[in-house]
C-alpha cells in the first residue's frame, strides 16, 4: 500500500494537476499530429518523385520532362546574396545596440522597430521592394529578391546579435578592460568569441526562415523558367516555382513542386540541427 | 552591540609605521555616487609601494565600490562618478582626460569569480602581451611561461597551453586570470575577493602567491574573510556604510583598534 495523503487540500490540487498535465499533453498531440501529417505526405509524394534529373534538368514546360536544377541554383544565390547583405548590418545593429548604446534611448527605439520589422508580413516587404527597386528600374531582378529577403533577414541577426551579446557576462568585460582592452578589440576578440555559436545560430535561423519565402520573391526575383543567374534579370526559385506548379493543372508540375518542397523542408531540417548543435556547443564548452 | 548606535563619522588614523614608505596610490577626499545614492563618502587613504592592503568590512560597506574607482571600472557603466582626488604617483586618474585603457595597464585587477577569455590558455596571456608589445614569437612564449610560473600555474599547464582557458578547475582559472592580469606588467594589482569562489587548497595558493607578488607590485585586496586579511596583508583598511573607519598597518588594527566599530566588527560581533 502506497502512502497516501488524507489531506482534502494536497488531494485537490493533485487531482487538477492531472487534469492540467492531461490538457497539455493532449494539446502538444493535437498540434504534433498535424505537423507529422503533413511531412508524412510530404516524404511521400516528395520521394516518388526525387531523381536525378531533379538536380541536372532545367524546369520543364507542362507535359515536358526535367527538373529543378535552375530554381535550386537561383534559391541558392538568392539566400547567398540576402545572407551578405543581411548579415553584416543585423550583427552591426545588434553589436551597436548590446555594446555600445546598451543604456541609450536610440537602443530602445530600434529594438521595438526590429521587433515590429521581425513580425512584419513578407508580402509588405516584398511590395516595399518592388516599390523602391523594380518599379525605378522597369523591371524583375535577382538584386530586388535577394535585397527583399536581406530586409527580412536583418531582424532576426540583429536579435539574435543583441540577445547573444548581453547574455555574455559583464565580468568578462570588465576583465577584458581590466588589462587595458579597448573597446572595440574586446568586442572582437572576448565577446564575439563567447557569444559565437548563438550568433551562428542566428544566421542559419534566418537562412531557415528566408528559405521558404514565396511573397517577397513574387514581386521582385519573380521567376525564370531557363537557366539564369544573371541578378539584373528574373531568377528562378523554389518557393515561386512550387507556388506555381503545385496551382497548375498539370500532374508533372505537381510532382515536381512536391519534390521541391522535400528539398527545402530538407535543406531547412538540416539547417535547423546544425543550429541546435551549435547552440548545444555553446552551453557544454 | 546595536548598530544604530554607532555614531561619530570621523576617522581614525593610525599613523605608526608609515614613515619611510612611498606612497603609490593616494586617495584624497573620495566621494562616490550611484546616481544620486552616496556610496562612498570622504575617503582619505594610502596604497603603499610593494605593500599589499586589506579592504574589510560588512557587505554593502563600499569596500568594492572603491576598489573599482582605482581603475575607474566603473567608468564601464551610466550614472557613476566619483569626486575628490585618486594619485597614481603623480598623476590625477580621476581627471576626465585620463586614457582608462592606460591606466588600467598599470592597475591591474583580479575579480571574484574567475574569467579567463573564451580562448587557449596561451592566448589568454599571449593576447595582453600582444597589446603593448611586438616581440617574435619565441620571445613571446618565454614571457608567456613566466607569466604562468609567476602566477604558480605553468607545472600545472605546460602540456596543455592549447586548452581552453575555461576547461580549467575554478583555482586554476584564477591563478591564470592572474597571470593574464601580471602579463601587461602593471605596477599596481587589484584583487576583488579573489578567493570567495575558491576552494580552501586554492585560497591558499593564491594566498601565498600575493605574498610572492609584492615584491614586485602594489597591492590592495578586498577580503571578506579577515582571516585572509590578517594572513596576507600589511595595512588594513576597515569600512562602514560608506565611510573608512580606520586605517593603519594591519597588527595595530587586529590587535588594538582604536574604533569600537572596528573592534566589534573583526571580532566577529556583526558582519
Amino acid at each position: 500500500m502506497a502512502l497516501e495523503s488524507p489531506n482534502a487540500i494536497y488531494n485537490s490540487r493533485r487531482r487538477r494537476n492531472k487534469v492540467a498535465v492531461g490538457l497539455a499533453i493532449g494539446a502538444t498531440t493535437f498540434g504534433l499530429a498535424w505537423l507529422v501529417f503533413i511531412l508524412a505526405e510530404l516524404l511521400w509524394k516528395g520521394f516518388s518523385g526525387l531523381n536525378l534529373a531533379v538536380f541536372t534538368e532545367m524546369t520543364p514546360p507542362p507535359g515536358g520532362s526535367g527538373g529543378l536544377l535552375n530554381p535550386i541554383a537561383g534559391s541558392l544565390v538568392l539566400t547567398v546574396v540576402a545572407v551578405m547583405i543581411g548579415t553584416p548590418l543585423g550583427i552591426l545593429a545588434g553589436t551597436y545596440m548590446a555594446e555600445y548604446g546598451r543604456y541609450d534611448k536610440l537602443t530602445i527605439i530600434v529594438r521595438f522597430i526590429n521587433d515590429i520589422l521581425l513580425s512584419a508580413p513578407s508580402i509588405v516587404i516584398g511590395l516595399f521592394i518592388y516599390e523602391i527597386m523594380v518599379a525605378q528600374t522597369g523591371h524583375f531582378s535577382g538584386w530586388a529578391g535577394a535585397v527583399a529577403l536581406g530586409v527580412i533577414v536583418i531582424p532576426v541577426v540583429v536579435r539574435t546579435t543583441e540577445d547573444m551579446l548581453t547574455l555574455v557576462p559583464d565580468t568578462l568585460r570588465e576583465a577584458a578592460a581590466s588589462i587595458g582592452l579597448p573597446r572595440s578589440l574586446m568586442i572582437q576578440k572576448v565577446a564575439y568569441r563567447a557569444a559565437r555559436a548563438g550568433m551562428i545560430t542566428g544566421v542559419l535561423l534566418a537562412v531557415a526562415r528566408i528559405s521558404g519565402e514565396t511573397a517577397p520573391l513574387l514581386f521582385t526575383a519573380l521567376n525564370n523558367q531557363f537557366w539564369s543567374l544573371n541578378m539584373n534579370a528574373p531568377v528562378a526559385s523554389l518557393p515561386v516555382v512550387i507556388f506555381q506548379f503545385a496551382l497548375s493543372p498539370y500532374s508533372d508540375w505537381q510532382q515536381l513542386a512536391w519534390t521541391g518542397a522535400l528539398i527545402i523542408t530538407m535543406a531547412v531540417l538540416a539547417l535547423s540541427i546544425s543550429a541546435r548543435v551549435l547552440s548545444a556547443q555553446r552551453k557544454t564548452s | 552591540m546595536s548598530l544604530a548606535s554607532f555614531t561619530t563619522p570621523t576617522v581614525t588614523r593610525s599613523q605608526t609605521g608609515v614613515q619611510g614608505l612611498s606612497e603609490k596610490i593616494t586617495v584624497r577626499d573620495l566621494e562616490f555616487f550611484y546616481g544620486t545614492n552616496r556610496a562612498l563618502k570622504s575617503i582619505n587613504m594610502s596604497l603603499y609601494q610593494s605593500k599589499v592592503t586589506a579592504l574589510i568590512g560588512p557587505s554593502g560597506c563600499g569596500k568594492s565600490t572603491l576598489l573599482r574607482i582605482l581603475n575607474r571600472m566603473y567608468d564601464l557603466y551610466p550614472n557613476q562618478r566619483a569626486t575628490g582626488h585618486v594619485r597614481l604617483d603623480e598623476h590625477d586618474i580621476l581627471s576626465p582626460s585620463q586614457d582608462l585603457n592606460l591606466l588600467r595597464a598599470k592597475v591591474g585587477m583580479v575579480f571574484q569569480k574567475p574569467t579567463p577569455f573564451p580562448m587557449t590558455i596561451y592566448e589568454n596571456i599571449a593576447f595582453g602581451i600582444r597589446l603593448y608589445e611586438r616581440i617574435p614569437k619565441s620571445e613571446l612564449d618565454d614571457r608567456v611561461k613566466q607569466c604562468l610560473q609567476r602566477a604558480a600555474l605553468w607545472e600545472e599547464v605546460k602540456d596543455k597551453m592549447n586548452a581552453n582557458g575555461l576547461s580549467l578547475s575554478g583555482g586554476q582559472q584564477q591563478r591564470l586570470c592572474i597571470a593574464r592580469t601580471v602579463a601587461v606588467r602593471p605596477e599596481v594589482i587589484l584583487f576583488d575577493e579573489p578567493c570567495s569562489a575558491l576552494d580552501p587548497i586554492s585560497t591558499a595558493k593564491i594566498e601565498e602567491l600575493i605574498d610572492e607578488l609584492k615584491e614586485d607590485y602594489t597591492i590592495a585586496i578586498v577580503t571578506h574573510n579577515m582571516q585572509q586579511a590578517a594572513r596576507v596583508s600589511d595595512f588594513t583598511a576597515f569600512m562602514y556604510l560608506g565611510e573608512l573607519v580606520e586605517f593603519g598597518e594591519t597588527t595595530t588594527i587586529f590587535t588594538s583598534p582604536t574604533d569600537r566599530r572596528t573592534q566589534d566588527y573583526i571580532t566577529g560581533r556583526f558582519g
